[in-house]
């Protein structure tokens, strides 16, 4: 079968300062991967290399067998919540329809499939009450909802989210977790974190990154892993929904 | 208030000025939101000041300072597009620049134009008692290019505003946007030029709609709002100028200015009281 991501000998430097060197990572279909590591590591860089936004300078990028910018519209993007101007006139039901629009969409309505869309995605998240609100009124925990809604309105096949528990209790948390793991029956799924703790429990694979890329299954992280990569001791919370 | 409604019917002047009111306030409530949602009010007013070179440029020629006028704008905001795609580090400096030059230029060209320069007091600061039928009909084909233009880009450009990175991955042609938007901008300057004049556009394009912003949490509604406070303090001030005979441009923006601050004050007040009534039902929380 295709591979979903392929990433080849991608190397990678913001003014002459590497950021990421010679990486090589490969994600399967239906894949469930954390990439950790600490910040400024690269994560961010690796997403928006798999995005499309920017380019490798040396190396290839491939996602579903296509250039990352061809591959678009099987890619369903969930960025940190806190991104957005809180006092933006827009409703969390507008902001999920955004995730249906294409080149061709002119004049203020949507079609009848995309609201259709939007409240399917909206009840999945458990948000589809909150619809008429306004987005930047919502809680930090209701805006991730919102904006992963957003992100699944076009039906992507691989689903890429930033930090989507930071700043969200672990309640909501555990929650968002055990939706993507149902998700994952059907969408390849790639979760950048900070934070190994709670979501060792669900993926399939770890991708360590701090410059320099390491894969390994979620069983053969240990903490000399982790200390290696966050190069200090390193206490790793074990989390066995005691919730 | 009676001998104005008297002038209403007497004179087209009046009739005019009130006719280039309603048009003006429509731009400026549909751009003004798109400027204070996106925060771009200086880009804004560098194309206001960079009109007056397009207009300098086109008295010198014997041409029409109107169309100097959309030339220049829409010639800025381009610039001020391409700036931002290829160098944004430089785009607060340029934009000074713009703002400047673009007036030192036309203020040259105005002085090496021969004849009696009694036009620039009035692109300065508003000749709204002056529009001409000519010039009334160009105001309505621009005021429905940007009303057509909005309306068929209405999601995309709501897209573009709020979330770039998510308009891109869903394959809008988010640069075009952009410098569309600022072209629209560039038009609503022209526009409001003539009631408030160069200097002044800010006031009119952004204030209206910073008190809509107060009150609303939807884009359109926040839209029809900016245009009808603006329509608002146009006509108050246009009264208030005959009344007292003072110049129309300068007391709406006084107007518009003044409503803002009462806005901001009732907003905080309202904010306040809510605040304290929710804590003295509830219990003062741990």
């Amino acid at each position: 079968m295709d591979k979903v991501i392929s990433i080849e000998g991608v190397s990678f430097a913001y003014d002459h300062r590497p950021v990421l060197s010679d990486i090589n990572l490969t994600v399967e279909p239906k894949d469930y991967m954390a990439v950790v590591g600490p910040n400024g590591g690269g994560k961010t860089t690796l997403l928006r290399l798999i995005l499309g936004s920017l380019k490798a300078e040396r190396g290839k990028v491939r996602v579903f067998g296509l250039p990352p910018a061809k591959a678009r519209h099987m890619v369903g993007y969930v960025p940190q919540h806190g991104v957005f101007d809180p006092d933006f006139p827009v409703s969390a039901l507008e902001v999920v329809l955004m995730g249906r629009l294409e080149r061709r969409a002119f004049f203020p309505r949507y079609k009848r499939e995309d609201y259709a869309a939007a409240q399917e995605a909206m009840g999945l998240l458990g948000v589809d009450n909150l619809g008429e609100y306004r987005y930047g009124d919502l809680s930090g925990g209701q805006k991730q909802r919102v904006l992963i809604a957003r992100a699944l309105v076009a039906k992507p096949k691989l689903l890429i989210l930033d930090e989507p528990t930071a700043s969200v209790d672990s309640r909501v948390e555990q929650d968002v977790y055990e939706l993507l793991s149902r998700l994952n029956e059907e969408i390849t799924i790639l979760i950048v974190s900070h934070d190994l703790g709670f979501v060792s429990a669900y993926v399939n694979k770890v991708a360590c990154l701090n410059q320099w890329l390491a894969v390994h299954k979620t069983e053969e992280i240990t903490s000399e892993v982790l200390a290696g990569l966050y190069r200090s001791s390193v206490e790793m919370i074990q989390h066995r929904c005691a919730l | 208030m009676g001998e104005f409604f008297q002038a209403l019917q007497q004179f087209s002047f009046m009739q005019n000025a009130v006719a280039a009111g309603i048009l003006a306030s429509l731009a400026s409530g549909i751009i003004g939101t798109y400027v204070v949602v996106k925060r771009i009010t200086f880009i804004s007013g560098g194309i206001a000041h960079a009109v007056l070179g397009g207009m300098g440029v086109a008295y010198y020629l014997g041409a029409d300072p109107l169309h100097g006028a959309i030339a220049a704008a829409v010639f800025s905001a381009l610039l001020m597009g391409f700036v931002n795609l290829r160098a944004k580090q430089h785009e607060d400096t340029i934009m000074g620049a713009l703002w400047a030059v673009g007036m030192a230029v036309g203020i040259i060209f105005m002085s090496l134009t021969p004849g009696y320069n009694v036009d620039l007091m009035s692109f300065l600061f508003g000749n709204i008692l002056m529009v001409t039928d000519p010039v009334l009909r160009i105001l309505l084909i621009l005021d429905a290019a940007i009303l057509l233009i909005v309306a068929v880009f209405y999601r995309q450009f709501m897209a573009v505003v709020f979330d770039e990175e998510q308009a891109r991955l869903r394959g809008l042609p988010v640069d075009f946007l952009y410098m569309l938007l600022l072209c629209l901008i560039a038009l609503t300057v022209v526009i409001l030029m003539k009631i408030v004049g160069l200097i002044l556009v800010i006031a009119l394009l952004t204030l209206p709609a910073a008190i809509a912003g107060l009150y609303t949490s939807k884009l359109s509604r926040m839209m029809v709002a900016a245009s009808l406070l603006s329509l608002g303090f146009t006509l108050a001030g246009l009264i208030a100028s005959y009344h007292f005979n003072l110049p129309a441009g300068a007391v709406i923006v006084v107007l518009t200015g003044l409503g803002y601050l009462i806005a901001l004050v009732a907003k905080r007040v309202h904010t306040h009281l809510l605040r304290r009534q929710s804590q003295s039902s509830v219990g003062v929380e741990q």
